[in-house]
């Protein structure tokens, strides 16, 4: 029925081109901007100090922590305490993912292991490793062995949670398909399972790095001659502010440094998203 | 090239998930080099039954037996296409069929031919370092084909192999399914809701009733597949009899889905 036959037109009237409706909700990547901003900030926090506005007794300047740093290096104590903290953080890194894939392996591929595994690590998941590096010292002496099975063990239960998740969310269809071609169960795990909980398990390295640094930073401040906690923690002691945040930029950086090769590693192997 | 002849026999399948009794008394005659389709309602039990012909489901009861000769260079005897594909993503096309032959004593030099084989087979050589997001359903599900292809199998199973597809595709598929079904010479078991394709693909067709399933008819269609058209007289007449066959069943399964979705 055409819209003038029988019946008055006093709607609204649509006169001209459909409007476009679908902006925003992009958000995009400029890494530029990211960049600005922080030189930005740090230009900002050093005429805040250079002026007065931010008092210097209770925080250095970008410049003076640049110096500090350098001087640092120049000395030697810098690479001392770098060393000794990263050496820690490899270690305890790679032997708590090593023994947290297997576990969560085993947790993931066989009835067994699952209920008792989970259960195991439900219950001591929650606890606050920090809190076992005072036991971990008495089992295990102040030395190196304590701060490693620290950061280890603080590593181990997220790993398993990644590996467990990634391995029930492989689709269980890919599995069917690899019985199907009488593929042996080592080929299926090794071809279909591990690739396949890929992903999680490299989202669960950037959970498992992150908590590495801050036990490897709490064990190195409870009792160490070297590593940056030790350094960070004497510096505070003697009030020596610009030596204190240069410990945390070299920390921040570690940081920075981790989640970049994880970057890498992650555009490398999961190439095929 | 010697093909295999195999015959796969089912007697008496019942099978059931809980209290729901899914299959009833199914016999089922696969024989060498033919193509067995089946069809039926929603939900009457036919991937069901298809798992238990390829030994991926157990039976409640009942016995599948294969018998017959295999070609020496089959490497899988009973092989599956599945409806979805079931690619791994993180290989390419080619690494895909690889997967099939990997671990067989195939030497490295005839696997690499046997991809490049079926890849052609299948019109892929141009896609195998593809990544499979990078092809279109259609594709996906060719490479499930020539996977399928590379073990040389002496059964087919395929569960809806071209339902997850646009109607061109498919169109496009079905006819090089009967090509390849006719020049491998395989014993095929082929899974569909759609009568055209049980039409132009099968030898027999088996209709199922609603579930739980039983076997309804069975109607055989002697004539090679190559040559047949979807608009011939006789396959006309048979998809009319077909769906005089399914239709209230058919319709039955329908309210009772919509009953238990309520
Ligand atoms: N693993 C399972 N657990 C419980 N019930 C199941 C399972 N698999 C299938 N069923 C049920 O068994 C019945 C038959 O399923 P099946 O998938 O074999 O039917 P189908 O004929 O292939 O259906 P469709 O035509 O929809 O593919 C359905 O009612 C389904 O809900
Ligand atoms: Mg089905």
């Amino acid at each position: 029925m055409p819209p003038t036959e029988g019946g008055r037109l006093d709607g609204p009237r649509l006169d001209g081109p459909v409007p476009f409706r679908a902006r925003g909700f992009a958000p995009r990547d400029l890494p530029v901007a990211g960049a600005v901003t922080l030189v930005g900030l740090l230009v900002l926090w050093q005429l805040g100090a250079w002026s007065g506005v931010i008092s210097t007794s209770f925080i250095s300047d970008p410049v003076a922590i640049g110096q500090a740093i350098w001087t640092l290096a120049r000395s030697g104590e810098l690479w001392a305490n770098l060393g000794a903290s990263l050496q820690r953080l490899a270690i305890g890194w790679v032997v708590g993912t090593l023994t947290g894939l297997v576990f969560g392996l085993a947790v993931g591929l066989f009835t067994l292991a699952r209920s008792p595994g989970m259960a195991v690590v439900a219950a001591l998941f929650p606890i606050p490793k920090i809190a076992l590096v005072p036991l971990f010292i008495i089992w295990f002496g102040i030395g190196e062995g304590s701060k490693v099975i620290t950061l280890a063990t603080g590593v181990f239960f997220p790993m398993v949670i990644s590996t467990v998740a990634g391995i029930d969310a492989v689709p269980r269809t890919l599995i069917r398909m690899g019985q199907a071609f009488n593929m042996p169960w080592h080929a299926i795990v090794r071809k279909i399972i591990l690739p396949g909980a890929l992903p999680s398990i490299l989202s669960g390295f950037r959970i498992t790095t992150s908590t590495a640094i801050v036990l490897l930073v709490a064990a190195e401040m409870v009792g160490a001659e070297k590593g940056i906690g030790a350094f960070v923690l004497a510096a505070g002691n003697l009030y020596d502010i610009d030596n204190l945040l240069a410990g945390i930029v070299l920390l921040s950086l570690i940081g920075l440094a981790i989640s970049w090769v994880l970057d890498r590693l992650e555009r490398v192997l999961l190439a095929w998203r | 090239m010697t093909v295999s002849s195999v015959r796969l026999t089912a007697r008496g399948i019942c099978h059931g998930f809980h209290t729901l009794s899914v299959l009833e008394g199914v016999d089922l005659d696969a024989a060498p080099g033919e193509v067995t389709v089946l069809v039926g309602p929603s939900g009457c039990g036919k991937s069901t039954l298809l798992g238990i012909l390829g030994g991926l489901l157990k039976p409640d009861a009942g016995e599948v037996r294969m018998d017959g000769s295999l070609s020496p260079d089959c490497l899988n005897p009973i092989t599956y296409i599945f409806q979805d594909a079931s690619l791994l993503p993180w290989r390419s096309v080619a690494g895909n069929v690889s997967l099939a032959l990997e671990d067989s004593r195939l030497p490295r030099a005839e696997r690499a031919g046997r991809i490049a084989e079926v890849l052609a087979q299948t019109g892929l050589s141009d896609f195998a370092r593809a990544w499979p997001r990078q092809l279109s359903g259609g594709m996906r599900q060719r490479v499930g084909i020539a996977r399928a292809l590379a073990v040389h199998p002496g059964v087919l199973l395929m569960d809806e192999p071209l339902s997850a597809l646009d109607a061109q595709s498919r169109a496009l598929l079905l006819d090089d399914f009967a090509a390849l079904i006719a020049r491998a010479g395989v014993t095929c078991v082929y899974v569909t809701h759609n009568l055209a394709e049980a039409v132009l693909l099968g030898h027999k067709i088996v209709v199922l009733s609603r579930r739980p399933g039983r076997v309804q008819a069975t109607l055989a269609l002697r004539r090679p597949l190559v040559g047949r058209h979807i608009e011939d007289p006789d396959l006309v007449a048979l998809q009319h009899q077909l769906w005089d066959l399914i239709r209230d069943d058919a319709a039955r399964a329908e309210r009772e889905i919509a009953d238990a979705a309520d």
